[in-house]
């Protein structure tokens, strides 16, 4: 019963982290390193919720709230690829950007309450024991992310374009030289990076805590940034990442509540130190660990001719 | 019609001096539309911004006062970011600074300032170098990555400065509030000018500033870091050793964070509090690429950067300009900079056609 | 010296009062968060609005918001005072030395603190007795929960916050000697998805009643989808929680916003240490809802006891953890100690940092 309870309230804070990250780490196998993902998440919560508050539909909502990330990780693209700006720079003004943009969108949303999304039910699984309720008994929005995570794991390592999209982070030089649109590629993987930083940011407004309230994102677009790195740049290790970030952020507050009595900030603490320790074990482990670097990480691309 | 851009065969000179030009009047012109748009006066609102912070004595040295961290904890950066090396906790390394130092103060109270103030100053830095070294260290020895560890440090870093101001080093006198003792004077910087609040600190930067500026090109050092960034194959092949230009550049942009952070809390605060940074370690990152990783670049870029902060807040006094809006407009001028920045090495052109060698493979 | 000092002071006020007439009264205010945080500087923006609604014309307002305590401060502030304002009203804790350095350096500018213990010639403090409401909730807590077991959501160790967890302790063993509370520290006054993911946590914890001393309405959100009941903080929050929230307890500073900006009008500003508490109206109960008429009754008749001053949450005899008794039949704990309150009352399992 109580671990049941734990389990459904991890899932619900790393769900916003995976989809987030998800994006990020199609963006960023494809050579581009965006840090505006707290900026998109912002922008995609205020404007999941607008759009869900006024036509009443949490659909609209989400699609909306995926629509405005990638229509803000646009600028991005057209800076950092198109006019080869910095990455790291442009990201960080991205994020300013974001953050501000929101709040201004948000003006006159903040104080409005909205029953979160429905949970889908499968009658008969649903009710099984033990893992009925976690399997089967979730909102749209987590099975989401767990099809998206399948579905990039395929796409990169089973596709044809996955692997184009790889032979451009991995060299665009000789990508380009090899016939591949280097370009129109990143553009993609840039937007489809900013539309899932919009779903995170929906899910934050419209499932975790259906509200808007100014930078209600609090950071988690900076752990979603951690989690690719931390998951080596592999779809369903980032999930497992997500999911280990969100239970012991979890398993801290139930030994709080619990009455364990050390000083709260080493609890708050704990989730960081453990994705530290976690990731030099997996570090560790040699070669395997920077297989999957994308090699031209940060670097702009432009044709020589 | 397609926007191509092709590189310069060498970076333009002209374009060098004249792309932050270019970038400001963009923005002045976007700004004259967005603050038109929200019903400001726009011409005043521009003035408030660009004009202001420049316009008298005190507030030119509060550009300065907020100038000093960023410049600083740029200048260490631009050496880990131009050997590739990914330091983005800066926060946390200016936060144990300011706690190592600031203990320090506490600890030592009274004496000669000659003497207590080299101390707390020493304790700085190496707190700051020491946070750096945990990264340094996990991705020298175990490979573990730069980008996710020293982030990672950083809230731990917020956490303990935070457990520490409220438990142990809470001042006895303070009614249980989460501040430490104010610092003795002789823990304090010197204050450089009577009406305000500019102190040794900005000194610092300046002096960091020049030994980068002049070390840079001239060391061996320097030549090595520079080669780890932009060929790390030759780099090995010329005997420099990869780890040792790794810890090389993390310590020392550790020590420089750490330095501005007991600057921050010895020079302004005097003394320790929960917060004591509003984000100098993350801003300082634009700053560093704004300045294009050159320890000259890197003091102008800290001190336009220090100037739209505070022109953001004269605009919401004085205009009532909702700190969203500030934000927003913040966000357009780092685009308009970086986007003329690019034209140093690049050159823009509107083509009729597309390219041919990417006609061929589209699809 | 000093003579001179008061000269120059009356002096300022002449022309101050002489100006009054055209020119309108310039108030500042610097916000810790965005006054969209619909919590702590939101009420102190709904302050604000009241004064511009009150006063009109003769009042003319500016704010900053999302200032940071740190090295920002002391700018923000000087830069209001250098503005032309008459009053600027901090409202931090953390703003209390900046405030302090810049009253001393503009001495024509009457500043006000909120919930510091500074003061000076032209520098006021004010704060609220929150801890009022908090022994209110704690008795219809303490009627209300069926488990004995209430979720307490705190930000951090202050004696502000100390103070209420021990009122609200006072007032639910005076109702029922066996509650319990579980408190979980999330280490931020505002971070939507962590207090949620506490008040789930409490909740699983067998918690049949929330209260929260963090700003966001998310652990209202959570009572409200799990069922359980909550107590809500800083503003009315019953939209988030229509069937959770039993009452709320709500800062209203537009009463003393309104008095002090009168009193610079008329000339008669002076320094002052406020605390005011329910009979001062800054501390305001929202409506008693989904409780049975005899608890509502019980909370309407505590309200007017602490309001007429019959009733003091801190009346003893209180006994602190170790079992000792810190306050004697017959006393109350003083307003001194009350403000530096850095120890729990028998009854909380939690360890407060020394």
């Amino acid at each position: 019963m109580w671990a049941e309870a734990i389990i459904l309230t991890v899932i619900t804070a790393a769900t916003p982290l995976a989809l987030a990250a998800l994006g990020e780490l199609v963006t960023e196998r494809s050579g581009v390193l965006n840090l505006g993902v707290e900026g998109m998440m912002a922008v995609g919560a205020v404007t999941a919720f607008a759009v869900a508050v006024t036509t009443g539909s949490g659909a609209a909502g989400i699609l909306a709230g995926a629509m405005a990330g990638a229509a803000l990780s646009l600028i991005f693209a057209f800076l950092t690829i198109t006019l080869a700006t910095n990455q790291v720079a442009t990201g960080l003004a991205l994020t300013l950007f974001g953050l501000g943009i929101s709040g201004v969108i948000g003006d006159g949303f903040v104080g409005i309450s909205r029953p979160p999304l429905p949970q889908l039910e499968i009658p008969g699984l649903s009710d099984l024991p033990l893992v009925g309720r976690i399997l089967f008994r979730q909102d749209a929005m987590v099975y989401l992310s767990i099809a998206l995570t399948a579905g990039v794991w395929w796409f990169l390592s089973r596709s044809r374009q996955g692997l184009k999209l790889r032979a451009v982070g991995d060299s665009h030089a000789s990508a380009h030289a090899l016939g591949l649109n280097v370009m129109l590629t990143r553009y993609l993987a840039v937007m489809f990076g900013g539309a899932c930083a919009g779903l995170g940011g929906a899910y934050l407004s419209l499932a975790y805590t259906p509200m808007w309230i100014d930078d209600m994102t609090a950071g988690r677009g900076w752990i979603a940034l951690a989690l690719v790195v931390f998951a080596t740049w592999m779809p369903w290790r980032l999930l497992a990442g997500a999911y280990l970030f969100g239970a012991i952020t979890i398993l801290q507050f139930h030994a709080q509540g619990a009455g364990i009595g050390l000083p709260s900030q080493l609890m708050s603490s704990l989730p960081y130190l453990a994705t530290i320790v976690a990731l030099v074990l997996i570090s560790g482990r040699g070669r395997l660990a920077l297989r999957h670097t994308p090699l031209s990480l940060g670097k702009s691309f432009v044709p020589e001719r | 019609m397609r926007l191509e851009v092709t590189r310069r065969a060498a970076p333009s000179k002209a374009m060098a001096f004249l792309s932050p030009v270019i970038a400001i009047a963009l923005t002045v012109f976007a700004g004259l539309l967005i603050f038109a748009a929200a019903g400001l006066d726009p011409l005043r609102a521009v003035h408030l911004y660009f004009v202001s912070p420049f316009t008298s004595l005190y507030s030119l040295q509060e550009v300065l006062v907020k100038a000093s961290p960023l410049v600083l904890i740029g200048v260490g950066l631009s050496l880990c970011f131009r050997a590739n090396v990914w330091n983005i906790g800066a926060e946390g390394q200016y936060t144990l600074g300011a706690v190592c130092g600031g203990g320090v103060a506490l600890a030592i109270g009274e004496g000669s300032p000659f003497l207590v103030l080299p101390c707390v100053i020493a304790a700085g830095i190496l707190g700051g170098l020491a946070w750096a070294a945990i990264p340094a260290l996990l991705k020298t020895v175990f490979r573990a990555n730069e980008i996710l560890t020293s982030l990672m440090l950083t809230y731990v870093a917020l956490y303990l400065l935070d457990y520490l101001v409220r438990g142990p080093w809470r001042d006895p006198m303070g009614f249980n509030f989460p501040q430490s003792a104010l610092f003795e004077p002789a823990a304090t910087l010197p204050v450089l000018t009577s009406d305000g609040r500019l102190h040794l600190g900005v000194a610092f930067a300046v002096l960091a500033v020049a030994i980068a500026a002049v070390a840079l090109p001239a060391t061996l050092r320097g030549f090595s870091i520079r080669v780890a960034g932009s060929a790390p194959k030759a780099a090995r092949f010329a005997g420099f050793s990869q780890s040792g230009t790794v810890l090389f550049v993390f310590l020392t942009s550790g020590a420089l964070a750490g330095l501005a952070g007991v600057a921050e809390v010895t020079g302004t605060l005097q003394q320790l509090l929960p917060e004591i940074s509003p984000g100098y370690g993350f801003t300082a990152i634009i700053v560093a690429f704004l300045g294009r990783l050159n320890p000259v670049g890197i003091l102008f870029a800290g001190v336009v950067l220090s100037a739209s902060y505070i022109g953001g807040e004269v605009a919401q006094l004085r205009l009532g300009l909702p700190v969203e809006v500030a934000m927003v407009f913040q966000g357009i001028l780092l685009f308009f900079l970086l986007a003329c920045d690019s034209l140093i090495h690049h050159r823009i052109a509107f083509r009729r056609a597309a390219p041919r060698t990417e006609a061929r493979h589209v699809g | 010296m000093k003579r001179l000092m008061m000269a120059a002071a009356v002096l300022a006020l002449g022309l101050s009062a002489a100006s009054a007439q055209d020119e309108p009264t310039k108030v500042g205010f610097v916000y810790v968060g965005p006054v969209g945080d619909f919590g702590w500087s939101y009420q102190h923006d709904q302050g604000r609005l009241a004064l511009e609604e009150a006063f009109g014309d003769k009042v003319e307002t500016t704010y900053v918001e999302n200032v940071s305590e740190g090295p920002d401060a002391e700018r923000v502030i000087r830069q209001l005072a250098a503005d032309g304002n008459d009053l600027v009203f901090t409202t931090s804790f953390g703003f209390m030395n900046p405030t302090e350095k810049v009253a001393r350096r503009f001495p024509d500018v009457k500043f006000e603190h909120a919930t510091g213990y500074k003061r000076a010639d032209n520098l006021a403090t004010y704060a609220a007795r929150f801890y009022e409401g908090r022994y209110i909730i704690g008795k219809i807590a303490g009627r209300m929960t069926e488990t004995n077991t209430i979720g307490y959501i705190v930000s951090f160790p202050i004696p502000e916050v100390v103070r209420g967890i021990n009122a609200f302790m006072l007032g639910a063993q005076s109702v029922n000697p066996d509650i319990q509370v579980k408190i979980i520290w999330v280490n931020s006054w505002f971070d939507p998805g962590k207090e949620a993911d506490a008040a789930k946590a409490l909740i699983d914890q067998g918690a049949d009643i929330l209260v929260q001393h963090t700003d966001s309405p998310a652990p209202m959100q959570v009572a409200e989808q799990r069922g359980v009941y909550a107590f809500g903080q800083a503003s009315d929050m019953k939209e988030f929680g229509p069937n959770a929230q039993l009452t709320s307890i709500v800062d209203d500073w537009s009463q003393y916003y309104k008095e002090r900006v009168q009193a610079v009008m008329d000339g008669t500003w002076e320094s002052t240490d406020t605390w005011g508490g329910l009979d001062a109206g800054m501390v305001v109960m929202a409506e008693y809802r989904n409780m049975p008429d005899d608890v509502k009754q019980m909370a309407e008749e505590t309200e007017a006891a602490i309001r007429s001053g019959e009733l003091h949450p801190f009346a003893g005899p209180i006994t602190n953890q170790a079992g000792e008794v810190v306050v004697a039949e017959g006393e109350v704990v003083s307003d001194e100690d009350l403000l530096s309150m850095n120890w729990y009352v028998q009854g909380i399992d939690d360890k407060l940092p020394q």
